[in-house]
């Protein structure tokens, strides 16, 4: 491997990016701060492409598999016991996939918020943020450690918490940024418990001599790992269930999700990069990165990824059918497309053939961050035009958009898995791993596909046909081109990321694997997602009373699914009812009242006892000398009856 | 480096302070007393370094010893360890920071000043102490100005919390002091803490004082159920004095859990162990789900204080070295993230003239200095990688984890959740000041901070992130100090 230290500047740019806006960027730099984020950023995409390049062309492959490589690292804390938080970059095949996704969506939001974001007050803060979280991002991918992720897992959190909230003032958005801080926070707190105990049995936190550890067939390691159990799961079990935990909160999956569709506050080109492309699919990575340990040691924590994947691909594409924010649509069908991440991932199996699910998994990651961040980024320039974000208010923009209108159609066709696009190819893999595996599981997919192709054509036909737009007052135009560029290098990679030969470069245990394209596996899927199209266009096409009909007929249904089936009333019962009323109240008062009551107590009555005591020093020389009298008495009778 | 200096120059600064007319003098001349603290404190620490590489095996380095009074046998015995140097450091910054946030107070400036450093004096005293008389000795200095801090430029209920503060603080030293007369007395009459460390003492003997010495240094740093004193004295304290307080005073107790409870009565320890961890983990959670019904910001602080010295006493009662030597990072961290806490909630109150959370809203508009130090804080209090916090907390969780004790993990779990709890108040904290909308017409023409302020939080800043980021060189020093009493702990 040749010398390759510089790859540390792909974390170092951004970083350098946050801190030196975050610094003067307010007060000094001002306007500058975009450009300056913007150069910087390109360089990263730059290196990192460069990066990827190397590594899947030349020295990545060693006899036909691609190694995990560790060009940088060094021992940040050491701890007693003999496990070490070391910082450093692990190259291997979906950690350099990761680095061109992130650095690329990244560059195309910095970009696209030139425009989109000119003449914010705190503009050069929203770049600071952005290079916060595109540093801790790229971070989190290229972790040697578990601890390493785990850091930067917290970090991207709290740069998703400062954008969510960028706009301070609004209650929405503080309520929206707590609530996405607290419940990943919940999440992480299973994920740190799932480290602890994976590095207790493994003893170590470095990735890849926990996965060897853990796998290695009667190693001592694992065998304490599954021979240790609690509550009769056995330790390795709890380990894994745990740091699925931590990936299904970051991860928007079921019923850790309610925080996605809030998090929807912040400026929308967060939402494409955070909450579409990047940061919501660490969870995915995560249970990627040590699918191994997943696939071979705890298998059963692997279906529970699976059914987890495919009932929140399900559910969510249900509810995503009846919103009427264009954004929460999107969030909804992030979620829904992430659990089909997670459900190719629950279904693989490690190595050859059977690991097909793992690719598609990869693929599909690959294919959603281009059109989703597409669709955010088309969502962005409606919104910047319209000045509202729910669909009623839109209608017939085809004519005043005619680039987002032609690249929203392009993800509209990708998402859905309309063949030749970029969809098409990555959710057949996954159907058919799925259909392989577990037969459920390819039907709720199934579901899925058609459901997805109806909310987005749906969406589609809302915003750019139906009824006419009428402009008010002044002409507004579509923005400019630091908006237009990115929408348009976006649409190319939605329509054709589908060729990139995803089996040669990324599958479970590093080999290519060759992918069969089955036709008859195609159909089922693709039929699916044309009658939800067609549905869509009967509905939404012309104005016409049809949707209110059928939303009146099924209103049971319409109405729990537009109100997201209750679940954050199911939340807020828990976390202000029990946990604020009854568990911080009674504690609170506990404390007011017994614990303070009892020093107050000792306090009253020492002061009582003093009180009383304090009448024997008089100063008055009878009453002493009766006192004295009594006690030679008492003393005398003591001494003659008592103690003979 | 001659150890005499860090008794010597907080009391000459003490009298120092003393002498000038001009207020604002008395101002320069503490400041600059505290520059030369936090110099000589950063001498000690890369001499310290420099004098471990050459010496690895002496548990004291720098000693000296003078005879005080030979009746008794109390002798003037210094010398420090890694742990020591990190709790002067410590206190230097918080000194520093203190003295800096105080440029307003005009009640009286002459005598806060003077406390403060006699404060500063009482801590420094104690951490480089080696004989049980002084240590105790300078434990009580740091007790008596913290009433009169209180009482004199306190607000609110302050006779109450002054009075409370007081007598808590001196029921815990009468513990230590019969404690220590225990140690003194079975043990041919010696109060010193190197030769007690050699000395085997009975078990049973180390029974009774264990008890004693810990409940009396937990008083001090709010050992559930012996924490009331915390949130009144701090919401009544002054600014600098909450600082001190909870910066310096309660790692004062911390450290002496360490040096002299778990250090010279080992077997006891192991035997109270569980105790000490179910104590400080219903400490940990119970103080951050009562942070959490608070909103008054000074109540917030003192109770999330209870929760997360509890973190670190947990890790005392783990018996680990990974768990102790997180246990004094978290005083460390702690003590400069409370120290921003209260020096940024003070900067607050002198502005809005409110303390309520629910009275403020937007100040990040007018104020974007202060509120980005109040963020700053914030996230260190909830953990948040990069910042001291979140090392203090892994290495503890990381040491706890070690024992596979039903308690040990119960404990450990507890610890965690209360991470997710921490968040929830300090976000609802931080939404309802610094974010949102503004609630007050007038809170949009406050002005954000001024010199001193700023080089104050800056200062602290400086001290997290230091650990945060690069946590080694605190690592290392600690390593060795806590591998001594490790060993004892056999």
């Amino acid at each position: 491997m040749p010398n390759t230290t510089f790859i540390i500047l792909i974390l170092l740019l951004p970083l350098v990016s946050f801190v030196l806006l975050g610094l003067f960027g307010r007060k000094y730099i001002k306007a500058g701060s975009g450009i300056i984020a913007t150069i910087l950023l390109l360089a990263t995409f730059l290196v990192s492409i460069y990066t990827a390049c190397h590594y899947f062309f030349e020295y990545g492959k060693i006899n036909g598999v691609y190694e995990k490589l560790v060009p940088v690292k060094y021992t940040w804390l050491a701890f007693s016991n003999g496990l070490a938080i070391d910082m450093g970059v692990l190259l291997d095949p979906i950690s350099s996939m990761m680095l061109v996704v992130v650095s690329l969506v990244s560059l195309m939001v910095h970009i696209y918020s030139l425009v989109y974001m000119k003449g914010e007050e705190r503009f050069s803060t929203y770049y600071a943020f952005l290079g916060l979280f595109t540093f801790s991002m790229l971070g989190l991918v290229v972790s040697v450690n578990i601890f390493q992720i785990y850091f930067f897992w917290e970090l991207v959190g709290v740069s998703s918490f400062l954008l969510i909230g960028y706009y301070y003032d609004r209650p929405s958005a503080v309520a929206a940024c707590k609530k996405a801080f607290i419940v990943t926070r919940f999440a992480d707190a299973g994920f740190l418990i799932g480290i602890l105990i994976l590095s207790y049995y493994s003893g170590t936190l470095d990735f890849a001599a926990l996965i060897e550890k853990l796998t290695a067939p009667g190693s001592t390691e694992l065998g304490n790992a599954l021979s240790a159990s609690f509550l009769g799961l056995s330790a390795l079990t709890w380990g894994m269930l745990l740091v699925f935990m931590g990936a299904a909160g970051k991860s928007a999956m079921f019923p850790l999700h309610i925080w996605l569709p809030d998090a929807m506050e912040g400026p929308t080109p967060v939402s494409a990069l955070i909450h579409a492309a990047t940061m919501v699919v660490a969870g995915v990575f995560l249970v990627a990165r040590l699918f191994p340990v997943f696939a071979l040691s705890a298998p059963e924590v692997l279906n529970v990824v699976a059914y987890i994947g495919a009932f929140s691909a399900l559910f969510a594409a249900i509810i995503a059918c009846a919103q009427t924010d264009i954004k929460r649509v999107l969030a909804y069908s992030t979620m829904s497309q992430i659990g089909y991440m997670m459900f190719a991932l629950g279904v693989s199996k490690y190595g050859g053939e059977g690991g097909l699910g793992y690719t598609a998994s990869m693929f599909h990651l690959f294919t959603h961050a281009m059109f989703k961040a597409l669709l955010f980024l088309c969502a962005g320039a409606i919104i910047h035009f319209v000045h509202s974000n729910e669909m009623k208010d839109m209608g017939g923009l085809r004519k005043f958009l005619p680039v987002t209108h032609f690249t929203f159609l392009i993800a509209c066709l990708a998402i859905s898995g309309v063949p030749f696009f970029s969809g098409f190819f990555s959710k057949e893999e996954i159907l058919t791993a799925a259909l392989n595996h577990n037969i459920a599981i390819y039907w709720a997919g199934l579901a899925t596909a058609g459901l997805t192709s109806f909310y987005m054509f749906r969406l589609y036909f809302n915003i750019f046909w139906g009824k006419e737009f009428r402009q008010h007052g002044e002409t507004r135009r579509e923005g400019g081109f630091a908006m237009k560029a990115p929408m348009i290098l976006l649409a190319i990679g939605a329509a054709l990321a589908g060729y990139i030969p995803f089996g040669k470069f990324i599958s479970s245990d590093g080999k290519a694997l060759a992918i069969p394209f089955e036709l008859k596996h195609a159909i089922a899927p693709v039929a699916l997602s044309f009658v939800g199209a067609l549905i869509a266009a009967w509905l939404y096409l012309r104005q016409n009373n049809k949707p209110q009909k059928i939303a009146a007929s099924l209103s049971a249904l319409h109405q729990s699914a537009y109100r997201k089936f209750y679940i954050d009333e199911g939340y807020l019962f828990i976390t202000q009812k029990i946990i604020f009323n009854i568990v911080g109240k009674t504690a609170d008062w506990f404390d007011k009242n017994m614990v303070n009551g009892l020093v107050n107590l000792t306090a009253s009555s020492t002061q009582a006892f003093s009180f009383a005591t304090k009448k024997m020093q008089s100063g008055k020389v009878q009453q002493y000398a009766i006192y004295f009298l009594g006690g030679a008495i008492l003393l005398a009778v003591l001494f003659v009856y008592v103690w003979k | 480096m001659n150890l005499l200096l860090l008794i010597l120059t907080p009391l000459l600064t003490a009298i120092a302070v003393l002498l000038p007319r001009n207020k604002q003098h008395v101002k320069w001349v503490s400041f600059f007393g505290s520059i030369v603290q936090s110099a000589l404190a950063f001498v000690l620490f890369f001499a310290f370094r420099r004098a471990r590489t050459e010496d690895p095996s002496s548990p004291m380095l720098f000693e000296q010893k003078h005879k005080l009074f030979e009746a008794l046998n109390i002798n003037l015995h210094l010398g420090v360890d890694g742990i020591s140097v990190a709790m002067i450091l410590l206190t230097s910054f918080v000194v520093t920071a203190g003295v800096l946030v105080s440029w307003n107070v005009e009640k009286m400036t002459k005598e806060f000043h003077f406390l403060l450093m006699l404060l500063a004096l009482g801590a420094y005293g104690l951490f480089i102490s080696l004989d049980l008389f002084v240590l105790f000795f300078f434990l009580e200095i740091s007790v008596i100005p913290k009433y009169l801090l209180i009482g004199i430029w306190g607000s609110g209920k302050k006779e109450y919390a002054a009075n409370k503060l007081a007598l808590m603080l001196m029921s815990g030293s009468a513990l230590i002091l019969v404690g220590i007369l225990g140690l003194y007395f079975s043990n041919n009459r010696d109060f010193d803490l190197l030769s007690l460390s050699r000395a085997s003492i009975p078990g049973s003997v180390q029974d009774i004082i264990f008890p004693l010495v810990f409940t009396g240094f937990g008083v001090f740093t709010a050992l559930f159920p012996f924490h009331t004193w915390v949130p009144d004295g701090h919401s009544s304290a002054p600014t600098a004095g909450s600082m001190f307080l909870a910066g310096i005073s309660m790692k004062l107790g911390g450290y002496g859990c360490l040096r002299i409870a778990i250090f010279l009565l080992p077997q006891a320890a192991k035997h109270y162990a569980d105790i000490i961890i179910i104590l400080s983990a219903i400490g940990v959670l119970y103080g951050a789900f009562v942070t959490m019904m608070q909103r008054d910001l000074k109540y917030i602080n003192a109770y999330s204080s209870v929760s997360h010295v509890g973190f670190s006493l947990l890790a005392l009662g783990m018996l680990t070295q990974t768990a102790m030597v997180g246990a004094v990072m978290q005083m460390v961290s702690h003590g400069l993230m409370t120290a921003l806490f209260f020096a940024v909630i003070g900067m607050i109150y002198d502005r809005t003239h409110t303390r309520m959370v629910n009275e403020m809203g937007g100040l990040m508009k007018a104020m974007p200095f202060i509120t980005t130090a109040f963020f700053i804080v914030g996230l260190c209090s909830l953990g948040l990688p990069g910042l001291s916090g979140f090392v203090a907390e892994m290495t503890i969780l990381v040491g706890s984890w070690e024992n596979s004790g039903l308690v040990h993990r119960a404990a450990t779990v507890a610890a965690v959740l209360s991470i997710v709890v921490t968040a929830v108040y300090i976000l609802r904290a931080i939404a309802h000041t610094a974010m949102g909308p503004v609630k007050h017409e007038r809170h949009l023409q406050l002005k954000d901070a001024a010199w001193n302020e700023k080089l104050a939080a800056v200062i602290l800043i400086a001290g997290i992130l230091s650990i945060g980021l690069a946590p080694g060189w605190l690592s290392d020093l600690l390593k060795p100090a806590t591998e001594v009493i490790m060993n004892k702990l056999k």
